[in-house]
């Protein structure tokens, strides 16, 4: 039942849920400590692999 | 009357009327519970997608989240993770819940859980959990709208604002009465092109009158990491609101008005634009403490702010758009709590939903509103957000009735709700008994496993306290029982 192309939706689970990976100050991006724009970035990153997951169970369809 | 209150009055009016006439959005039988509550099941992509974002980024939200990164630093930017987080689970389990609900006529999550398991007493405790959960979350708006109102002064902040949120919220009852979610689903549009106008022109303007993000990210100092004890409370608090967040009965209502799966689906790709705007406006608790804004009642913390900052005209623009942001989710939330009181604790009206007099809900809807409205002119602020923090705790204890529910019928209803009473008490504890040493509820408990203390989020200790006992007694039960358990 557990198509593999729901993977892609434990990245964003891995991501953020170890503080220890993004709790840095450096590398620095337009002021914003690491910290922020990681977190700030990866957003965008788990809409992008939640839509690769309904675009994949289309295509299959 | 300054540029400023004409504005904010005007635009709060304009949603008032909005408000009324949405009733006639769709020709549809108000009457009916799924068209007054559920908007007939028909909205699409964008109407949904400003329905769930008006509804789960609140006006309390705006008003909290920057608080808490002034008052707190790191640790309250966990807001951003858990609402990333929430879609992908949302993806997966709100897809599932939408098709079983459009099949089999569900208004709640409540209904799901009476279908799955036949049980009524685990029925109403997911009903009563959701309420539980929703009362206080109501009046957190009224909290949300307060701040603004006083910090508007003159004939707003009369008798410390209440004059003004009464007249505001017996109108927000009035026209949730008559349009049902076509109300809130109209205003939204309007609170959501007020609060992203008001967050761009934020984070344009604040900063380059600060001297830049770089200056504003050195003013919080060693704030701006997490502490190492703190990295568990941060993970663990993302991880368990993001469970909390679709659980709650506004969410729910929400999700269930979208008129196919596919909308479902579409927006938990899109909703995450919100979450954007949410850090940017959680990183205004840096800009405060930036721009030397010192005050104890951290609620005010962004009225003061925007006040100090916005020309005018748009600080106008802008309480509009957190009282409105505060109008949106009451009504969906007075809705939501409204449907679980009528539908699954009053027995009555348990049978041919599709064709369920809304009547009930409706007069209920005006009950809950009365009582947030009372809750939060009679009891003090710092009670209202307790009685919020140990809401989101509770709320995530329906996760094995009603998430692992969608997926499997091994568990036994008599195992899920002894589950359910063990965790609602040990966390309910555990809350209360973090109050002993300060003022507040604190959301994390510190407990040492072998040697290393560990802090982390309440709801999900009473998690794992839930789904042991569920797992470990479902079996005893089924033996037991005369009921065999389904294949």
């Amino acid at each position: 039942m557990l198509r593999a192309r729901y993977l892609l939706l434990l990245v964003p689970f891995l991501a953020y849920l170890d503080p220890a990976l993004y709790n840095h100050i450096e590398p620095r991006l337009f002021g914003f400590p690491f910290f922020y724009w990681y977190q700030l970035l990866m957003v965008p990153v788990t809409s992008l692999l939640i839509a690769c997951v309904l675009f994949l169970g289309r295509a299959r369809r | 009357m300054t540029l400023r209150d004409g504005i904010f009055t005007g635009l709060v009016v304009l949603v008032t009327l909005l408000g009324f006439v949405a009733a006639r959005w769709g020709k549809a039988n108000l009457r009916h519970l799924e068209e007054w509550a559920l908007g007939g099941r028909r909205f699409g992509t964008i109407v949904s997608w400003f329905l769930i974002g008006g509804d789960i980024y609140t006006a309390y939200t705006f008003i909290a989240v920057p608080a808490l990164v002034y008052g707190a630093g790191a640790l309250g930017f966990y807001a951003v993770p858990y609402a990333a987080i929430g879609y992908p689970f949302g993806f997966v389990v709100l897809s599932r819940f939408w098709s079983l609900a459009s099949e089999r006529g569900y208004v709640t999550s409540a209904d799901f859980v009476r279908d799955r398991f036949g049980s009524r007493p685990l029925e109403i405790a997911v009903a009563l959990t959701g309420v539980l959960a929703s009362l206080p979350y109501i009046a957190l708006q009224l909290v949300g709208m307060k701040a603004v109102l006083m910090h508007l002064g003159g004939a707003f902040a009369i008798s410390n604002g209440e004059l003004a949120l009464s007249v505001a919220f017996v109108l927000l009852a009035a026209y949730t009465f008559t349009s049902g979610l076509r109300a809130p689903a109209a205003i939204a549009f309007v609170k959501d092109a007020l609060v992203y106008a008001t967050v761009i022109a934020a984070i344009v303007i604040i900063p380059a009158k600060l001297g830049g993000w770089g200056h504003i990210f050195a003013a919080a100092g060693p704030k701006l990491l997490l502490a190492p004890k703190q990295q568990v409370a941060y993970a663990t608090l993302a991880l368990g609101s993001c469970l909390a967040l679709f659980l709650y009965p506004h969410s729910i209502t929400s999700i269930l008005a979208a008129k196919s799966k596919e909308v479902v689906q579409r927006n938990m790709v899109l909703l995450p634009i919100y979450s954007i705007m949410l850090g940017f406006l959680a990183l205004l608790g840096y800009c405060a403490i930036a721009a030397h804004i010192a005050t104890k009642d951290t609620s005010s913390v962004i009225p003061t702010l925007l006040g100090d900052f916005f020309p005018d005209w748009l600080a106008g623009i802008a309480f509009a758009a957190i009282v409105i942001g505060a109008l949106v989710p009451a009504a969906i939330m007075a809705i939501g709590s409204a449907n679980l009181f009528a539908s699954n604790i009053f027995s009555e009206y348990r049978h041919a939903r599709g064709h369920v007099d809304a009547h009930l809900s409706k007069l209920l809807t005006l009950a809950l509103c009365a009582f947030a409205l009372c809750f939060v002119i009679f009891v003090p602020t710092a009670y209202a957000i307790n009685l919020q923090l140990l809401g989101g705790i509770w709320m995530v204890q329906i996760v094995p009735a009603f998430v692992l529910g969608l997926y499997t019928r091994a568990l036994h209803p008599a195992a899920l709700l002894l589950g359910w009473l063990c965790a609602m008490a040990v966390a309910t504890a555990m809350a209360v008994s973090t109050t002993l040493g300060g003022t507040g509820i604190s959301p994390n408990i510190t407990f040492t496993f072998w040697g290393h203390s560990v802090t982390a989020f309440i709801a999900l200790y009473g998690l794992a306290v839930n789904l042991v006992i569920a797992i470990v007694a479902s079996p005893l039960f089924w033996t037991l029982g005369r009921r065999t358990k389904p294949t």
